[in-house]
């Protein structure tokens, strides 16, 4: 079977005077996938989107979108996808209704065909109680839910997320957490920005990480996290017995193992997939080492991030569990579109 | 072009709904000039060589004429606040008409003036000022308002969409007040030393407020000797600049919005 990429890119590069925003980014996303485009801030997401989106053009390289070229068939593009921005774009002057009846009728949806897609809507993302109201006085996490409803309704094949929560409290990031894996459920093909690492692990099939303009690594969340490597570490009774650890830790992996005198810990990356937890445990008692706890773990997208580019990304507020409040969201029946 | 009509109308809509949402905005923009008018009359009509009658009667039309050129301002505004809040990329995703939403906003702005001019008219009245000319007068003078108005909306429009923010929009937005001050709309241009005199015998606003007065048989409406063109021939000269206007800025607008910031 061959796959069917919704998004494909070759050497997109988008140069803004003298900046290089884009340099050369090959993206494939397969129909029906979350691809998740992590990088910090000015890495290029957003003008990948804006590309993506028709909303501008590339200085050189191609792109496809639900088949069509970007540049060439930039209509036939549109009618294919949907768009969430960075900030929410829908009107803060007019109500929620009346910003998603708008939209309906621009994307062809007219009288009771719009009338029924805004209340199909506004059922789904839990907006009906506010949606007489005008959205300026809305929540930034509501008005979030809006401006993801407004997206979908052309019933996108590809849906771009453009930073989707940021800026949101952890409750409001669940609820859109909790719709994009709805949507990606029913099938929807998903293209999210982020740089929460978090989010990326939460929500996508697939992670390029870039930075610079270019994908610097590509893979599912595990995928990456195994090319990183694991993290052992051990915490020992005394700290005189730390360097003892170390050695042992070094002969294991060959890694250079890190010592920390206040917790008395040392933390090593392994990269044998053969070496077990209960193995380390056994070569350190062996060496007659006073282990009190240890642990061998997968590393978290910080410690790839930091790996793969030299510099921490942006950290996320934590959602608490009490928070994990998922939208209501309804079945929705899916036209789905021939090709 | 069904297309264009049709998801102008949506955006017409809109903005009509914008300021049901904001009434209070609605009513300081259709008083503004009312109060300028009655400060205008009164204030400087009482200071001037001019009997104070003679002078509201040469006043009022001016004011209609200011109004008109206020369209300039909106047109920055309603641009310059959809670009810069991230609803024209919206929009610009959609599959819809590119030229529409241009197109929608002025469209509104023209009814929303159009029912404005109606009280301004009617303070007028009060003050005196009359149209001698009857219906045809007035409905000409009323059309040729209202195209200067749909002109001056486009240029606003362009000049919203190219801003590089909201509040630079809004502070060359507020410094167009200058414009109708630089014509004959508040005092006739005889006095002025020659260079200023030209400019505002060239400037469409003082077509338009002569246009005006001579439509409806007011005071002020003949031009001086080796006055410029537009100054001389008013009403030609209105349509003229305001077809010129539109001429030049609907396209450039249009493409702009279509080709977006970038």
């Amino acid at each position: 079977m061959t796959t069917t990429y919704a998004v494909l890119s070759e050497g997109l590069e988008k140069n803004y005077g003298e900046v290089h925003a884009l340099r050369g980014l090959d993206l494939a996303v397969p129909e029906g996938t979350v691809c998740g485009l992590l990088g910090p801030n000015g890495a290029g997401k957003t003008t990948a989107v804006r590309i993506l989106t028709t909303l501008t053009g590339p200085t050189a390289g191609r792109a496809r979108v639900a088949g069509h070229d970007v540049t060439r068939e930039p209509a036939a593009v549109r009618r294919a996808i949907g768009v969430t921005g960075q900030y929410a774009s829908v009107d803060g002057d007019l109500t929620g209704r009346e910003n998603l009846r708008l939209f309906a009728r621009l994307a062809g949806l007219r009288g009771r065909a719009g009338r029924a897609r805004t209340e199909e809507l506004l059922e789904r993302f839990g907006l009906t109680e506010v949606a007489g109201r005008v959205t300026a006085t809305w929540s930034g996490g509501t008005r979030r839910r809006l401006d993801l409803a407004a997206g979908l309704i052309t019933r996108p094949r590809v849906l771009f997320l453009d930073e989707p929560t940021t800026g949101l409290d952890p409750a409001a990031r669940e609820q859109i957490w909790a719709a994009v894996r709805t949507l990606a459920d029913e099938g929807a093909t998903v293209l999210l920005t982020t740089q929460y690492l978090e989010e990326a692990d939460r929500l996508a099939d697939d992670i390029v990480v870039i930075d610079g303009g270019r994908a610097i690594a590509t893979g599912t969340p595990a995928g990456l996290k195994a090319r990183i490597g694991s993290r052992a570490e051990v915490t020992v009774d005394a700290a005189e017995a730390l360097p003892r650890a170390a050695a042992v830790l070094d002969r294991l992996t060959g890694g250079r193992p890190a010592l920390d005198e206040e917790r008395r810990t040392v933390g090593v990356t392994v990269s044998d997939a053969g070496l077990t937890l209960p193995g380390i445990v056994r070569a350190l008692d062996a060496a007659g080492v006073p282990v009190t706890d240890a642990s061998l773990r997968q590393p978290t997208l910080d410690e790839v991030f930091l790996r793969l580019t030299g510099t921490a990304p942006a950290t996320p507020v934590t959602p608490t569990a009490q928070a994990a409040q998922a939208t209501q969201a309804t079945q929705a029946t899916r036209k789905e579109h021939a090709a | 072009m069904s297309t264009l009509l049709s998801d102008g109308g949506a955006v017409l809509t809109r903005q009509l709904q914008k300021a049901r949402h904001a009434p209070a905005l609605l009513v300081l923009t259709q008083t503004m000039p009312i109060t300028m008018l009655l400060f205008f009359g009164y204030v400087f009509g009482s200071a001037l060589a001019m009997p104070g009658a003679e002078y509201r009667e040469f006043l009022v039309p001016g004011l209609l004429a200011a109004t008109a050129a206020g369209g300039l301002m909106t047109g920055m505004f309603t641009a310059a606040q959809d670009a810069h809040r991230g609803v024209t990329d919206r929009f610009r995703t959609l599959p819809m008409s590119r030229a529409a939403v241009p197109l929608g906003q002025t469209a509104a702005d023209l009814l929303t003036t159009a029912a404005g001019t109606i009280p301004l008219m009617l303070v007028g009245l009060a003050m005196g000022w009359r149209v001698e000319s009857g219906w045809a007068g007035a409905l000409g003078a009323f059309g040729v308002l209202l195209l200067f108005r749909f002109a001056m909306a486009w240029v606003g429009t362009y000049l919203g969409l190219i801003s590089a923010s909201e509040e630079a929009a809004g502070q060359l937005g507020s410094a167009t007040f200058v414009l109708p001050l630089l014509s004959s709309a508040y005092l006739p241009t005889a006095g002025m030393p020659s260079w200023l005199r030209a400019v505002a015998e060239w400037n469409p606003i003082s077509a338009v407020a002569t246009a005006v007065r001579e439509l409806c048989g007011n005071a002020g409406a003949e031009a001086a000797a080796g006055a410029a063109w537009p100054a001389a021939h008013p009403v030609a000269g209105s349509v003229a600049w305001s077809l010129a206007l539109l001429l030049v800025f609907v396209p450039l607008a249009t493409r702009r919005f279509a080709r977006g910031r970038g």
